[in-house]
């Protein structure tokens, strides 16, 4: 599907290799309760708070569905693109562990609620790549294991236990660690646009377990690792590297890749081996009778389709063709929901250009550095167009504009007033700004001479009159009239 | 007074509307005959005080005119079924001094109807058994005894604590659960009435489970019609059971006496098996010929996937087992034996605390299902299950109302006669009632006889999904044509 190109091969002592990567993402649902029980699957409760009688499966107790899980797995593969399966089957997958009180996960293994799909990945403004999804499924989260509240034993809490997560399956379709990350970025977004998940990774709301192998360009494929429960983008990238490295290591040595499991610890910089292939689970998947097939018809789907917003690949497009944005902002302004919701209330009936210009420069550069995200914003989409307004009428000069952004930003208040108050506005009055010129002519007639002789000297003469003026003045006006007095 | 033991469930409601005796009175009288036949071992747990208490406030209640179908009717309840407060053990030693917080579906359902508490009735380990020797708070013994001997006499399984306490009056009714018999095989060993009703009748919700697929809840009482009168109460959906199913609960009593005439009763060929014993064949025939004078027309019928029904079921059962078992793991609740590590603790949590025929199920149950048998067992025995459950199909297509089948291949045996050197002789118990719950159908067991020994026999009769009634129906008339069993006087006190 995807060409090799060379940049993105790693060069090894008997040539280039390619690294092959697929991602499972584990993306939590955004629901009010459980996949299968009423429990409140709200972050950092007291341990144990969140757990009702299934998801401490007591004796006797049965799931129910969370119709709501549901529609949000549908709404996501809608995102992604996908074929919606009108019927899929619930699973058990067997295996004792403490943070799983059932003694088994409730996924979906051979029949899931979504199946082949797409996402359209930004690797620059002008490089994208299409990764296929091969399915989405709905299951289980389980508990958490705490080894360390005290010395000989260990700690379970249930919180989590039975909290839907939609496990997405990529194909193997990307070559470098960029791309991978580049998926999960995106992919994210598409989550956060559908209101699916909320792609929080710090909370763990989005894991991924990375499969790598490498190959020798048009080889077929090597055997492949999985490195479990990464998570954040900048580990899988790293964990990727780290791991193709490693494989090309062992091959180049006349070695053969064991397919196991493995893990990253990012602050040694290394994959480990954490079972192999001979250890593996078996799962023993079957179909859990306690739950019916899940069956929905095309007008159910068609409904939840209806209700879902416009997505970025969508609205990126809209951007370019309506505002005629660049590809660079309009990818920008599509990263997330609100910033498109931001730019559009500020660009409407103004140069949508600049506003997307200011959007970005200078309201996104603030926000990075105070650490603060756009729905915090001191400084309105209103504000902004207020300023960009003032610009456009030339009642302000750019510089001033940024001044003004300042005042904006740490005092609050209309753009246009705190420029009428404090004396901002743009001088365009020739008279005055010819006052200011001539005086400085008058008072520099050695810098006079020089510049006749060297033009570029003009830089000097703008600044001392912009200085005089304090800022405001218009500098074309200012530009114009000193090139005339000056003859150059 | 008579003794209050003595009366059906029905006799007992009408005589407590009546005002003839109060439901303190029906209660203590059930108290009592509960603690004098320990030797029986039918309960596991007995809760005098709270059945007494219940009685009390039926009693306020019916002095007002007042109260549900079952009103101050003191039941048994199988300890399977979860009971808020009263320790729930499925007969297990892995859930000993287990309490739980929550009440089944079921038994909310009968205490909304008023009825009384007793006690907590033995069963086969995790309902896995055909005589009732698997629990480990030891084997139930039947009420029954064979001619001239005193050899104890197993009531069946898994709902031997259930059987036994109907068939000896230690109840006027009891709740059982059925997985591939156990209601029924007990009811046909005690000369009760016992039935699983259809698949989806009555909620799961609180009853450990066994075999998700196939464990069904029903009653075992003394008559046709006290049966009816329990499942009435103890059927309905339930939002928090998916696989229970949302269709009004009829008033089954109606259905007693209700006329037969025209039923077409299927007769399966499958069902005689090669070495049946003439005592059961001849019941059989005598079943027909009963239903016949009652007006019902029979014809012979195929249900060829028969023979295949046990060792499917012996597959199915297992591997969900295998799978529903898995929480009981010393994590949470329950018996924990600490090991050096957490597989440690598993491994001798679970050797310790599950019985040996459990653990065998669990094994098989483990194995059909790993990767590389999955196919060849599991999945296999799912196809065999459709082809089951097509037989049926076609059966009732063509025009069949209710199949008469035996209940049993033999009376009931002795304690540590069956079993011991192969397992697989015990599993033959299940032969005639295994293919309804792997087709999800009703079944009706009624009693029907003695066999030369003295001890019960009985008939089986099985019916279209959601039909209970027309069961109600035949299984009335059969009651009615058969000679009265009747229970030798009480010998455990």
């Amino acid at each position: 599907m995807n060409t090799p190109a060379k940049h993105k091969l790693i060069a090894g002592a008997t040539g280039d290799w390619e690294v092959v990567i697929g991602l499972e993402i584990h993306a939590q649902v955004t629901s009010k309760s459980k996949l299968f029980s009423g429990a409140s699957t709200e972050f950092g409760g007291e341990p144990n708070t969140h757990v009702s009688l299934v998801d401490a499966a007591m004796p006797g107790m049965l799931p129910v569905i969370n119709e709501e899980c549901v529609k949000q797995a549908i709404r996501t593969g809608l995102a992604l693109k996908a074929k919606i399966n009108h019927r899929s089957v619930f699973d058990r997958k067997n295996y004792f562990y403490p943070d799983l009180p059932q003694g088994y996960q409730i996924s979906q293994f051979k029949h899931p609620i979504v199946g082949e799909g797409e996402v359209l990945v930004d690797l620059s403004p002008t490089e994208q790549i299409k990764v296929g999804i091969e399915r989405l499924h709905l299951e289980q989260d389980a508990g958490k294991s705490l080894h360390d509240l005290s010395a000989n034993d260990s700690h379970v809490d249930l919180n989590r236990s039975g909290v839907a997560l939609m496990e997405i399956v990529s194909k193997p379709d990307m070559r470098s660690a960029d791309e991978a990350k580049a998926y999960v970025s995106k992919l994210r977004t598409i989550l956060r646009y559908a209101g699916t998940c909320d792609g929080n990774m710090e909370q763990g709301s989005l894991r991924a377990d990375v499969n790598v192998s490498v190959r020798k360009p048009g080889d077929p494929f090597g055997t492949r690792c999985e490195i479990k429960n990464v998570n954040s983008i900048r580990f899988i990238g790293q964990a990727i590297d780290v791991e193709a490295r490693r494989q090309i290591g062992i091959l180049e040595d006349g070695g053969k890749i064991d397919q196991e499991t493995r893990l990253y610890d990012p602050t040694k910089g290394e994959t480990r081996s954490m079972r192999s292939k001979e250890e593996a689970h078996d799962y023993r998947y079957f179909p859990d009778p306690d739950l019916l097939p899940l069956e929905f018809d095309q007008p159910y789907v068609d409904a939840l389709a209806e209700g879902l917003p416009e997505l970025p690949d969508e609205k990126k497009a809209r951007f370019i063709a309506q505002y005629g944005l660049t590809p660079y902002d309009a990818g920008v302004l599509v990263l997330e929901r609100a910033f498109g919701d931001y730019f559009e209330d500020a660009a409407k009936g103004r140069d949508s250009k600049l506003v997307a210009n200011w959007v970005i420069n200078e309201l996104f550069g603030r926000l990075n550095k105070e650490g603060k995200d756009i729905e915090t914003s001191p400084v309105s989409a209103a504000q902004i167009g207020g300023i960009v307004d003032l610009i456009s009428a030339n009642t302000i000069s750019g510089k001033i504009a940024k001044d003004l952004f300042e005042i904006v930003w740490s005092e609050g208040g209309d753009p246009a007033e705190i420029v009428e108050k404090r004396g901002m506005k743009q001088v365009t009055d020739t008279g005055a700004i010819e006052a200011a010129v001539d005086e400085i002519i008058a008072k520099n007639p050695d810098k006079v001479e020089q510049a006749k002789a060297k033009p570029t000297m003009l830089g000097w003469f703008v600044g001392q009159v912009m200085k005089a003026t304090g800022g405001k003045a218009n500098p074309q006006a200012v530009n114009e009239l000193l090139k005339s007095k000056l003859g150059i | 007074m008579t003794d209050l033991t003595r009366l059906t469930l029905a006799q007992a409601r009408d005589g407590l509307k009546a005002k003839e005796f109060t439901s303190v009175e029906l209660t203590q009288a059930h108290v009592d005959a509960v603690a004098r036949a320990k030797s029986l071992n039918a309960y596991i747990v007995e809760t005098p005080e709270k059945a007494l208490d219940m009685a009390k406030a039926s009693d306020a209640k019916l002095a007002k005119g007042e109260g549900g179908a079952l009103e101050g009717l003191p039941l048994g309840i199988k300890d399977l079924y979860c009971t808020e407060g009263v320790q729930t053990t499925a007969a297990s030693h892995i859930l000993e001094g287990f309490i739980p917080q929550y009440e089944s579906t079921v038994t909310s359902n009968l205490w909304r109807d008023g009825a009384v508490m007793l006690g907590k009735l033995n069963l086969d380990e995790f309902a896995m058994g055909s005589s009732n020797e698997t629990s480990y708070f030891g084997p139930v013994v039947s009420p029954w005894r064979r001619k001239n001997s005193d050899a104890k006499i197993v009531p069946g399984g898994s709902s031997g604590g259930s059987s036994a306490a109907v068939a000896a009056h230690l109840c006027l009714g009891a709740t059982a659960t059925d997985t591939g018999g156990s209601i029924r095989q007990p009811a046909a060993f005690t000369g009760t009435v016992g039935i699983k009703p259809t698949y989806g009748r009555c909620s799961r919700w609180g009853i450990v489970a066994f075999a998700s697929s196939l464990d069904q809840a029903g009653p075992i009482a003394r008559t046709v019609r006290d049966a009816a009168i329990m499942l009435r109460s103890m059927a309905g959906h339930d939002v928090k059971d998916t696989t229970s199913v949302d269709a009004p609960v009829p008033d089954y009593e109606q259905a007693i006496g209700a006329s037969v005439k025209g039923k077409v009763i299927g007769i399966p060929r499958e069902y005689r098996l090669d070495g049946m014993s003439p005592e059961i064949a001849a019941l059989w025939d005598q079943g027909v010929a009963w239903l016949k004078a009652a007006g019902a027309e029979i014809r012979e019928i195929s249900l060829p996937h028969t023979k295949h029904a046990l060792p499917a079921y012996y597959i199915v059962a297992p591997a969900e087992a295998s799978s529903n078992l898995a929480r009981y793991d010393g994590i949470r609740y329950g018996l924990r034996k600490t090991g050096k590590d957490i597989v440690d603790l598993y491994e001798k949590t679970r050797a310790e605390g599950f019985g040996k025929e459990v653990r065998r199920r669990i094994m098989i149950g483990t194995y059909v299902l790993s990767a590389g048998y999955y196919d060849a067992y599991y999945l296999r025995a799912q196809k065999i299950r459709t082809l089951i459950k097509r037989d049926f199909d076609l059966a009732y297509e063509s025009g069949v109302d209710a199949i008469l089948t035996p209940a049993t291949p033999s009376p009931a045996f002795a304690q540590g006669e069956k079993g011991s050197a192969d397992p697989v002789e015990m599993y033959l118990n299940d032969v005639f009632t295994v293919t309804v719950n792997m087709a999800g159908l009703p079944g009706l067991v009624v009693p029907a006889g003695l066999s030369s020994d003295g001890l019960p026999l009985g008939l089986q009769l099985i019916g279209r999904p959601f039909e209970e009634e027309t069961l109600f129906s035949l299984g009335e008339a059969i009651e009615q044509a058969a000679p009265k069993i009747v229970l030798p006087e009480p010998w455990w006190g």
